[in-house]
């Protein structure tokens, strides 16, 4: 709200630029890996600690003594909590996350599998975003109260409120019910190149940016129409530049800061809103065997997934954090 | 005044309308004025007399719902209803503007080396070293310490006069014909504004530019230019030789901003002099004279039109019906 | 307005349940299962004969009893915290920004996920997973507002005044950001309903028999070569919703503040 104060108290740096930035990513390094010990406590405590015996709740409640004892050892649950904890973080690092009790299949491997199908639908979902969010809200904001930009904005306000799981839903409807051109879910594998998977993950990845796109539209429009208010603008005006030119040589870079901000956000959601739309198109990615998990009692496969999706969000928040330092000259260690 | 035909910059019968949050608004009536080459012009005024606006009008960087009538002329090209692409080939190359707030008129993105280069690149057509070199002479040339090693540097390591040097640079890197200096030095400490004032007197003077400055303040118009013009509520209303204007004030709110102005030397317990009433408001300015309400020699035919431009000297105009009898009170005002 | 109005409809909605609804939304009656539009069933039945108008309408009460439940944790826990870092600074202040910035890392989802691998889905695990979901925005615009309100003058005549943190939190610090928070919180309500809706639809909040609109959804996919149309009411209902509290949430702003409202 008060951006403009910002621009009037910075001091003066007192490094040089390398030094500046090595201690600047230094201490955001130690933040993250603070963070990330953090969330794996947390989780760790969740669902290892809290439920008890694992190995009761696995085999059921009717299963003899005997066979929950043999199996407690055989997990290795009979050891202390802090001992369990360590032995999990030295997998995490060394990426061997132990067996699935479902599957007995190592863990890391079932997931690495099911990442196949996650991360290029996260990316591919994210990219339609990203260009939705800026060609609207730049268009938009360039428009400002003329027809387009109350047209497209009404249209944002309506994608914001849509559940995307239910946007899902009817993309099938139409595409794979009425007109037949996709299918309604499933997902071939990239085996038979990359067009036959590209193609199932194309409605899914639209139903996710569409309404991530309608958020970040506005925040991009409102971001371009504040520095658009900036008297930088009026100077870039009086030097000669056209409207255009101003708009992308001087206005674009000011505003990215609050988009990126958004965006690095909205990268939670993206995650937890894959998580859904695999249940809605039954695409075999994390999502799904997070849930087949959960049906399974198999918490080792949880745990370790869970883990995955909350680290995955703190590293793309700490890469938007040292992005900010790169785009805006201003922001300097001691802000941080 | 008449105009002539050597009149580098010729303004006649400038009409602004604009909208408000209050409703469309002329914000100004009937300004007239030329300026000769070489020529220094003093516009003065309170705040929303309307000279930021005719200066912003004179750069054709109104608000794309303002509506401009009259004319504006430059070397006899008239600049009232140019194209947009026609008029960004004159801003910041034939004419061009230094802005009130150095602390917001610089992108804090862009480094100021770019910004002062950016001008000549966009109409000199020169190459980037050229240009390169050029800025830095210019950043030399407006006293900014080390230019060349600053050249990279980004606004926010600058102080505020620093800044304004910069952008002072920047609005003369093409060597325009007619410098803007809207009150250039308003945002800045007491202690840098002469410094500031005179590097503006010198460079005119050295480039033979002709310059417009825009004040509030009587001391910095009486000092800095060769003919100034009194505006209020949107309009002139007296206009003249600097020298004329100060040795015989012919226009009831002249002598009040004289009144008005705090003066060092003066003997304790001397109440400053004050205009009664407020500025009006640029939604509801009275058919008539816009300074009616304050002036304590109004009559009633003041408030049916706006009044006439009367001649009471060589080139000394006002625009007021009882100018007879303003001039006969104490211009200096100590009784008043 | 028409916030305002989309709002009181579902309301209107949720408590005339409680009342009447047309039929009984728990009864089941296969033999009039799937039924297409009619007098009798305005917007026809489901796979078990319920009736989709009552289904709705019931569907309604446990979206905004979930809604409301886990926003007062949200703002409880979040504003405090907020409020808090403002007027603390130093290492507390560090300290909470700290923890809302981690609590970024689990989406709603996350938090049931694991909540319902440990105690089983139902409506205490969705509740509890957006209410500590709504935690960290909360933190963040109570401790922005907040610590722009401290440096406001009037705060330092307070101080001057002699009055403590706490006092001049209560007296002056809330009253100022009230608006604020109350736009933020009906913006929230509108990002609860959306999340009840997605936890429910997984499976993971609200269990059958008690209806709620995520999980006509779920049961409407199954069908949806059959009889599409039952997919499209439930989340037409929720999009509704949604849509009102963030127009309400808009006008509120518009209403209570605004400088805010003449930029946009």
């Amino acid at each position: 709200m008060h951006r403009g104060l910002k621009l009037w108290n910075v001091r003066p740096p007192k490094f040089g630029a390398p030094a500046r930035m090595s201690v600047f990513l230094l201490r955001r390094c130690l933040t993250l890996l603070a963070t990330l010990v953090g969330a794996s406590l947390i989780i760790f405590l969740v669902l290892d600690a809290l439920p008890g015996n694992a190995a009761q709740m696995l085999m059921g409640a009717d299963a003899s003594p005997d066979a929950v004892r043999a199996l407690t050892v055989k997990l290795g649950l009979d050891q202390p909590l802090a001992l369990r904890y360590l032995h999990w973080l030295r997998g995490l690092v060394v990426g061997d996350l132990g067996n699935s009790y479902a599957y007995g299949t190592p863990v890391a491997e079932l997931i690495r599998e099911r990442l196949a199908m996650t991360i290029p639908l996260a990316i591919l979902a994210m990219l339609l975003t990203t260009v939705l969010a800026l060609a609207a809200g730049i268009y938009t904001a360039a428009h400002h109260n003329r027809l387009g930009d109350v047209g497209v904005m009404s249209l944002t306000q309506i994608g914001i409120a849509l559940p995307n799981f239910w946007f899902a839903i009817l993309l099938i409807l139409l595409f794979a019910v009425k007109l037949q051109w996709l299918s309604a879910g499933g997902f071939p594998g990239w085996e038979d190149g990359i067009w036959p998977g590209l193609r199932s993950l194309l409605l899914p990845a639209v139903a996710l940016a569409v309404v991530q796109a309608a958020i970040l539209a506005r925040v991009t429009r409102s971001a371009v129409l504040d520095v658009l208010r900036e008297d930088f603008v009026r100077t870039a005006r009086a030097k000669g530049l056209t409207k255009r030119e101003v708009l992308w040589q001087h206005v674009l870079r000011n505003a990215m800061i609050p988009v990126l901000t958004v965006m690095g956000l909205q990268f939670a959601n993206l995650l937890a809103g894959t998580i859904v739309i695999e249940n809605v198109f039954y695409l075999p990615g994390l999502g799904r065997l997070i849930f087949q998990s959960i049906a399974n009692r198999d918490l080792i496969v949880v745990r370790n997934c869970v883990m995955l999706l909350a680290g995955m969000v703190i590293i793309v928040n700490f890469v938007v954090d040292v992005l900010y330092a790169v785009i805006d000259p201003r922001i300097k260690v001691h802000e941080l | 005044m008449t105009a002539g035909d050597q009149a580098l910059l010729d303004v006649s019968n400038l009409g602004i309308r604009l909208d408000t949050s209050r409703g469309p608004a002329q914000a100004v009536r009937e300004v007239s004025f030329a300026l000769r080459r070489g020529e220094t012009l003093g516009i003065v005024g309170e705040s929303g007399c309307g000279k930021s606006i005719t200066a912003l009008a004179l750069l054709g960087l109104l608000p794309d719902s303002a509506v401009v009538s009259g004319n504006i002329r430059l070397d006899g090209r008239e600049l009232v209803g140019l194209a947009e692409a026609d008029y960004c080939t004159l801003r910041g190359n034939r004419i061009s503007m230094i802005f009130q707030e150095p602390m917001t008129a610089l992108n804090p993105m862009h480094t100021i080396g770019h910004q002062v280069a950016e001008p000549l690149l966009r109409h000199t057509g020169c190459s980037a070293t050229e240009a390169k070199r050029q800025a830095i002479a210019l950043l030399d040339r407006v006293g900014l310490p080390d230019p060349a090693r600053r050249y990279d540097a980004y606004p926010h390591q600058f102080s505020g006069g620093q800044r304004q040097r910069i952008t002072i640079a920047m609005a003369l890197a093409c060597k325009p014909d007619v410098l803007i200096a809207d009150e250039p030095t308003t945002a800045l400490d007491v202690t840098i504004q002469r410094q500031i004032l005179d590097l503006i007197a010198d460079l005119v003077a050295e480039q033979g530019m002709a310059m417009i400055l825009i004040s509030h303040d009587l001391g910095v118009i009486a000092e800095n230019v060769q003919r100034m013009i009194v505006m209020y509520g949107g309009t002139v209303v007296e206009s003249g030789t600097t020298d004329a204007v100060f040795s015989r004030m012919g226009h009831p709110y002249t002598q009040g901003l004289f009144r008005a102005r705090p003066r060092l030397g003066a003997r304790k317990g001397t109440r400053l002099a004050t205009i009664a009433g407020t500025v009006p408001e640029l939604a509801d300015l009275p058919a008539g004279c816009p300074f009616a309400d304050r002036c304590n020699l109004v009559v009633d035919a003041c408030r049916t039109a706006l009044p006439p431009v009367a001649e009471i000297g060589a080139g000394h105009a006002v625009r007021c019906i009882r100018t007879d009898v303003a001039l006969t009170r104490d211009p200096v005002g100590v009784i008043a | 307005m028409v916030g305002a109005l989309l709002c009181l409809l579902v309301l209107g909605a949720a408590l005339l349940s409680l009342v009447w609804t047309p039929w009984s939304a728990y009864e089941i009656d296969v033999a009039a299962k799937l039924r297409p539009p009619s007098a009798a069933h305005w917007l026809g039945t489901d796979v078990l004969g319920r009736d989709i108008v009552s289904l709705l309408l019931v569907g309604a009460r446990a979206t905004i009893l979930v809604g409301i439940i886990a926003v007062g944790i949200g703002l409880t826990c979040g504003v405090c915290l907020g409020l808090i870092a403002a007027a603390q600074r130093g290492w507390t202040e560090e300290l909470i920004m700290r923890f809302s910035d981690f609590t970024f890392a689990f989406p709603a989802v996350l938090s049931a996920i694991m909540l319902a691998a440990v105690i089983g889905p139902g409506m205490v695990t969705s509740i509890t997973a957006i209410g500590i979901f709504q935690i960290p925005v909360l933190v963040r615009v109570t401790r922005g507002s907040a610590g722009a309100i401290w440096a406001r003058e009037f705060i330092l005549a307070a101080r001057a005044a002699g009055k403590g943190r706490v006092r001049i939190t209560i007296e002056h610090v809330l009253p100022n950001i009230l608006s604020i928070l109350i736009v933020q919180a009906t913006i929230q309500f509108a990002l609860a309903i959306l999340a009840e809706a997605a936890l429910s639809y997984l499976g993971l909040g609200t269990q059958p028999p008690q209806p709620s609109w995520g999980r006509m959804l779920n049961d409407a996919q199954t069908l949806l070569f059959q009889s599409p149309s039952l997919a499209v009411y439930p989340g037409a209902a929720i999009a509704l919703a949604v849509l009102g509290l963030n127009l309400l949430g808009d006008g509120l702003r518009d209403l209570l503040d605004p400088r805010l409202a003449r930029q946009r």
